[in-house]
């Protein structure tokens, strides 16, 4: 890989300066490579962190298809990833009007990067630093463990999907939220309400006598009220204890259970297991803000391409081109979904909105579609808005909040229908609907989302089996991966794992012969909705047993 | 492909392709080849370790039209972990990605065909969008990867009819210095090469021929050869059931078991084999392609007797039990009208009377599911009489690959 010639960094510098005119905030350094496609086959495995740890599934044609972004929450072609200073990568023969387009969309990804929060714990290292640290760790274990140091990879690569990246993130955002002593909430909101379950009048009363106490004697107030507490229910000071104990326990993901949990990684003889589980763990955390921001980094970027290209006077009579090529970009197209175009759009559509006033409850309340096309407070601050939304929101919120009605009409937005026709033999493509509630519902069925699971730890120190709970969404699991995924979490917990889920009662066998009387062939019945089961699967001493447990209604 | 969103989903799109048209490269032909061996050689470790296989030799495209033995071998590895199953969803009618343009609700606004001719589309991994990732290779080395690393068995027994061979007059040797027509293309090469040696090429971006030196020996002949052809010895039977209840899954793993096992009797036979595509519901017909067959689609219902028929018919008619060692494979989902086999059976019986080996594969609906077919012929009693010439292979419609082989290695042990 070298360096892009002076020329053109010079044209990327112009578009910095540019860029921080407009409001886009990022640090000043880059680095930008040429990349031939022999480096993006090396690239391309290593999700474009040059890098990255070595490990041989990188070097097969790694399954596409099934489930492919649910499983690699890292896009394998990016041109800018988010390191420091944040590296981007270019085709050699790009015609600098080119460049100049793709300068500020990458600008604008690496603007996104630096300010979203979702990118928070990203920032304070140089990723490709610690990942080259990580890869020589790795390669000096596998040269004392061999092969071992790859099905450690590979077992924790099978829940690097599972990680708790929330949970990382509610870390660094830590959210005050103990005001009252905690003893007096636990008493009052759930001692006495959910314990005791005392009627209303009862409850009053207690109120009454704690702001008696206080007045009594303001210091000692609260001690006097508790003294008689614990005279009366001579429960509630045990019980405390275990609900503080309760509360202190955060809850952990399944890697950092297992890293500081498992009797068998934290034996001496394999302790350089857990190097690699957490290379792996921190690997995958860095990559998740990625995948659940995809729609509004796209956007983001596309849209300040487009606002940044335009007022470039150094591509004067490159209109026509440009025009061209972001039109292949950013065009909606008829049937699918295409990230940066829906983006953009939205950002667009946000700004507008703003601009007038019509994130309000004021224009909210408006049923009268006259009025509402009307409406238009002049707020400005169109801009304001949109960098605030860059800055706190990911695809969820973004979608959740922002397809609207008047979104959907403006862009003529619906969604799409298959059907087989049968006696065609072709697929038929239909608008199925035009309301917004079901465009965001398809939106964001679209969206990464990792199965939620959970781990019930209090049962697991005491029959040594680790229970692994998947919270019912209305979705199965994908059966196939399931006997090897827990293989693997055996593996590293050193003991049996059971997980709990739910799938759909196998429907009765079809048959496709002719009924048996009568001529009239069955009306088209309305297919039934499928019937959930609850199932646990348990894997000890690598057998997989399934056993259903019980049948929904 | 998915439930959400056919064709491209929103994580499809990246910078480099869409903004620089970036599209990615090939690893070499012969690179991938050895990356399976070593891959291959890591996963039989893998075994020892105690863990299962993970390698799988590519679920693979089928063959186009056209291309007729070409096979998409591609050594996949699937990274599993806990997730939703992409697949499903609860509704009946296909819930689709979103559109933007006009039209009212309901109203049809395109169609596609169901199967594309132009692309190879096949089931399963290795199929996804990523058509340039896909090494094609020709079933023989799959063939080849099938008898080495998944050890299934070679034949012992080629048949008595190996060797007709006859020979045939082309010019395709190469000869240096005298022969029947120049080849000028291999004399030019061999001129400059020559003339490299001599150091007359100082500059690749400015060649004087007028330099040259042209020795006699650079002058390259095609020369008339004596070329032995050889006959195919083997003749394939595929059939397949292709009734409205074979829609989805249990088509892909019946179409994948038999191109896996078309490519092993390549390999076994050193690409001398013929092949033969039937087609059955209530009737049978012959389809010239391995395309056709595996993409044809009826609702109709099903009679297995018909497809026998039409072999044994077949057979008779060109007398091929004469030439050829005959293979039947025959998948289907175990469902038949003609419940007790009453036609089924006598033809299975023909048939037996000139094949070397008949398969039968059911792929059933559900586990445990006695079928009609498994059941009459396990009561005909086949099985046990003729062990050598008939085999049945039961799996339920959700086995993977690694099932699929197992198969193979029991149909035809």
């Amino acid at each position: 890989m070298e360096l892009i010639d002076q020329h053109t960094k010079k044209i990327m510098e112009g578009c910095k300066e540019r860029a921080w005119d407009a409001g886009l905030r990022f640090e000043t350094e880059t680095l930008e490579y040429v990349v031939t496609n022999r480096d993006l086959l090396e690239l391309s495995p290593k999700v474009m962190i040059p890098t990255l740890y070595d490990y041989w599934v990188h070097d097969v044609e790694v399954l596409k298809g099934k489930g492919k972004y649910e499983l690699y929450p890292g896009n394998p072609y990016e041109t800018v990833i988010n390191t420091r200073p944040a590296i981007s990568f270019y085709n050699d023969n790009n015609p600098d009007w080119l460049n100049v387009m793709i300068f500020y969309h990458v600008l604008a990804h690496i603007d996104f990067f630096q300010n979203n929060l979702y990118f928070r714990h990203t920032r304070d290292y140089d990723f490709t630093g610690e990942a080259l640290s990580d890869k020589r760790v790795i390669a000096k274990l596998r040269s004392e463990h061999g092969r071992w140091v790859d099905y450690v990879i590979e077992f924790s690569r099978g829940i690097d999907n599972l990680v708790g990246f929330f949970r990382e993130l509610d870390r660094l955002f830590p959210v005050p939220t103990v005001q009252q002593p905690p003893r007096l909430d636990y008493y009052f909101d759930v001692f006495l309400q959910s314990i005791k379950k005392v009627r209303s009048s009862a409850y009053i009363k207690e109120i009454e006598r704690y702001n008696q106490c206080l007045s009594d004697d303001s210091e000692l107030g609260e001690a006097h009220f508790f003294a008689e507490v614990d005279r009366r229910h001579p429960e509630f000071k045990a019980l405390y204890a275990k609900h503080k104990e309760q509360k202190r326990r955060p809850p952990v993901d399944l890697m950092q259970f297992l890293l500081d949990n498992s009797p068998f990684l934290n034996r001496e003889e394999n302790k350089w297991m857990q190097t690699v589980v957490e290379i792996v763990r921190k690997t995958s955390l860095f990559f998740q803000p990625q995948i659940r921001t995809k729609i509004m980094n796209e956007g983001w970027a596309s849209y300040w391409h487009e606002v940044l290209f335009f007022k470039d006077d150094r591509i004067n009579g490159h209109e026509v081109d440009f025009a061209r090529v972001n039109a292949g970009v950013t065009a909606m197209p008829r049937v699918g979904l295409n990230p940066y175009a829906l983006g953009m759009r939205m950002f667009y559509f946000i700004e507008e909105s703003a601009e007038k006033g019509r994130w309000t409850w004021d224009y909210q309340r408006l049923g009268d579609t006259g009025d509402r096309k009307r409406f238009d407070r002049r707020d400005g601050h169109g801009r304001d808005y949109i960098f605030a939304v860059r800055e706190n929101m990911g695809d969820f919120t973004f979608i959740n909040q922002f397809v609207n009605q008047d979104f959907i009409n403006r862009h003529k937005l619906f969604v799409a229908g298959r059907r087989l026709n049968e006696a065609k033999m072709v697929w038929e493509y239909y608008v199925k609907s035009r309301k917004a509630a079901d465009y965001r519902r398809m939106l964001l069925d679209n969206l990464y989302h990792p199965p939620a699971i959970t781990l019930t730890t209090d049962s697991t120190e005491q029959h040594g089996t680790l229970q692994l709970i998947h919270r019912f969404e209305g979705k199965p699991l994908l059966k196939d991966f399931i006997a090897n995924t827990l293989m693997g979490i055996e593996f590293l917990w050193g003991g049996a794992v059971s997980l709990e889920t739910h799938e759909v009662v196998p429907r009765p066998v079809r048959s496709d012969r002719p009924p048996r009387s009568g001529t009239a062939v069955a009306a088209k019945t309305e297919p039934e909705p499928p019937r959930w089961q609850k199932v646990i699967y348990t894997m000890r001493d690598r057998e997989l047993k399934r056993e259903i447990v019980q049948t929904l209604d | 492909m998915n439930g959400g969103g056919f064709g491209k989903d929103l994580y499809a799109f990246f910078d480099l392709r869409v903004l620089q048209g970036v599209r990615m490269g090939l690893p070499g032909y012969a690179n991938q080849i050895r990356t399976i061996d070593e891959l291959l050689a890591k996963d039989r470790q893998r075994e020892k370790d105690g863990f299962p296989r993970k390698i799988r030799v590519g679920r693979m495209i089928k063959p186009g039209r056209g291309g007729k033995d070409k096979v998409v071998v591609v050594p996949t590895a699937s990274e599993e972990k806990l997730i939703h199953d992409p697949d499903f969803s609860d509704q009946e009618e296909e819930q689709a990605g979103g559109g933007a343009g006009d039209g009212e609700p309901g109203e049809v606004i395109g169609e596609e065909p169901v199967r594309q001719s132009d692309r190879g589309s096949g089931a399963g991994p290795g199929q996804g969008e990523g058509d340039q990732h896909e090494l094609e290779s020709s079933a023989y080395d799959l063939g080849r990867i099938l008898t080495e690393q998944f050890e299934l068995p070679n034949l012992k027994d080629k048949g008595k009819k190996r060797s007709l061979t006859r020979y045939t007059y082309d010019l395709t040797d190469r000869h240096r210095g005298f022969g029947q027509v120049l080849d000028k293309k291999a004399t030019l090469r061999k001129i400059i090469e020559t003339n490299i040696h001599l150091g007359n090429l100082p500059d690749v971006n400015a060649i004087d021929p007028a330099d040259f030196l042209i020795s006699p020996k650079d002058m390259v002949y095609r020369i008339l050869s004596r070329e032995m052809d050889y006959d195919a010895q083997a003749m394939v039977f595929f059939v397949r059931d292709y009734s409205g209840s074979m829609a989805g899954k249990t088509t892909e793993l019946v179409v994948a078991q038999h191109v896996l096992i078309y490519s092993w009797l390549l390999y076994q036979y050193a690409n001398q084999v013929e092949t033969r595509f039937i087609l059955h519901d209530t009737t049978a017909k012959e389809v010239p392609d391995f395309y056709t067959y595996y993409n044809s689609k009826v609702a109709g219902g099903t009679q297995v007797a018909a497809a026998y028929k039409m072999v044994n018919d077949i057979v008779e008619k060109e007398s091929l039990a004469k030439d050829y060692n005959i293979y039947v494979f025959h998948g289907t989902d175990g469902d038949d009208w003609d419940t007790e086999g009453r036609e089924a059976i006598p033809q299975l019986k023909t048939m037996l009377r000139h094949a070397n080996r008949v398969g039968i594969t059911i792929a059933q609906h559900s586990p445990g599911g006695n079928t009609e077919v498994e059941r009459y012929i396990r009561k005909s009693g086949l099985l046990e009489q003729s062990p050598e010439l008939i085999r049945l292979d039961v799996v339920d419609d959700d086995a993977d690959e690694s099932r699929l082989i197992e198969g193979i290695r029991n149909m035809i042990s």
